[in-house]
């Protein structure tokens, strides 16, 4: 049986323990994002998560804080949010980053031009652990 | 010998707001006109779905034109030392030249999003001209949510992030083959063309002022709008359809803000009897 959290998707323990297998062994994935060499930071609920990516792979992801690590941009949102946002079949207003940005449930800052540019890479990374959900995927 | 699609395209020029602009269109079916608006920044392929239906062309001529610098319409001379910002005044133009070009007798015009917001326009401005309007993802104002300014500049694919910014305007419901092929014809747009829709979208369209005045007695008004579209909410189509008495709004069930092309077998279980409504009226 897959992991859920109350909120239906994977947990965010979960989801982000398993993000570097699932993006780094979709191919399609890596290869949209050979041109990607930075880290960013994905706060989840209070937990900031520092994600190298080179060359579209997930190089390092460590869990924060740590004091003065930088990064490019960050993506942030509540953890119900993100385990909301992770379910296969998400429900209005939890099934895109900007559906999330807009109503407030998550934040974007930094320097968005490396983000903008690569932006179906991201929301994909963003959704990776939708596949946690599936049956039989990491479970 | 392949099967041909009854779909025929065709092009013509037309006078429209003091612009010589060649616009393709294309059709299919008989009967009452139904004239199709796509959304800001594609083109008329979003209803080619419409027009391969029987239940559909059997009794209406399904048209859809591409606006002047979309699809197979092209930018008007003069357009590389231009920045296109699409206006209220030229895209109602644009819509009545061809609906008069092609002697259309009393049309219904259906609009999706941007489209949508137009024909709240058209059925104040032109009530007579028209049979009656529908907007899909409609309303007379929507919140803004990204700064466009990231559509159209050098250091960004302007086709990629155009897809990947309405990407998620697409209800997860919807099959992959229609939610690429919709989104294909924003990785497809010439450069800054989406972003010049959105100044008709956002800077010269809020009809918050003037959608109170729409008579559905003379120009009859039908509102759909997809529960997963967070761009043209729901809640801001239904606020629209409260200021607007005899419209009729209906908000859809695992589409999003491209019924037409993101999900047709769905879509059709909401058009198909709006469209009966409509060719019952007189």
């Amino acid at each position: 049986m897959a992991k859920r959290s109350t909120a239906g998707g994977p947990p965010a323990s979960h989801a982000i323990e398993h993000l570097a297998d699932i993006v780094n062994a979709d191919q399609p994935l890596v290869h949209r994002g050979r041109f990607i060499d930075l880290q960013w930071l994905w706060q989840i609920g209070e937990v900031p998560y520092f994600i190298s990516i080179q060359r579209g792979m997930i190089l390092e992801l460590v869990r924060g804080p740590v004091l003065m690590r930088s990064h490019v941009f960050a993506i942030r949102g509540a953890q119900e949010s993100w385990e909301r946002f992770w379910v296969p079949m998400p429900r209005p207003g939890f099934h895109d980053l900007f559906a999330m940005t807009k109503s407030g449930r998550a934040s974007i800052d930094g320097n968005l031009q490396p983000l903008m540019a690569n932006l179906r890479y991201f929301k994909e990374v963003l959704a990776a652990p939708r596949k946690l959900a599936e049956d039989g995927h990491h479970g | 010998m392949v099967e041909l699609e009854p779909i025929v395209g065709r092009y013509m020029t037309l006078q429209i707001g003091g612009r010589s602009c060649r616009i393709y269109f294309e059709e299919a079916g008989s009967g009452i006109p139904l004239l199709c608006l796509h959304t800001a920044g594609a083109d008329g392929r979003q209803f080619r779905h419409l027009m391969l239906d029987p239940a559909i062309t059997a009794r209406y001529r399904v048209i859809a034109f591409d606006l002047p610098w979309h699809g197979k319409s092209l930018p008007w001379e003069g357009y590389e030392v231009e920045d296109y910002a699409l206006t209220t005044d030229f895209y109602t133009a644009a819509i009545m030249g061809v609906a008069n070009a092609l002697e259309l007798d009393r049309p219904v015009v259906m609009g999706c999003s941007m489209g949508g917001r137009i024909v709240l326009h058209l059925a104040h401005a032109h009530a007579d001209d028209l049979r009656a309007v529908i907007g899909l993802e409609a309303a007379d104002h929507q919140q803004p949510w990204y700064d466009t300014e990231w559509l159209n500049r050098p250091d960004v694919h302007g086709g990629e992030v155009c897809a990947a910014m309405i990407s998620g305007l697409v209800a997860p419901q919807s099959p992959d083959r229609y939610r690429w092929e919709t989104l294909w014809g924003y990785l497809s747009s010439g450069p800054g063309v989406f972003r010049g829709d959105l100044h008709f979208y956002r800077a010269d369209s809020d009809f918050r002022d003037r959608v109170h005045l729409i008579d559905t007695t003379r120009c009859p008004v039908f509102l759909l709008t997809g529960e997963y579209d967070f761009s043209c909410t729901p809640a801001d189509t239904l606020r629209t359809a409260k200021d607007i008495p005899g419209v009729e709004a209906e908000i859809m069930e695992d589409l999003g803000h491209f019924p037409m092309s993101e999900n047709p077998e769905k879509f059709r279980e909401y058009i198909l009897p709006v469209l009966d409504r409509v060719a019952r009226l007189k």
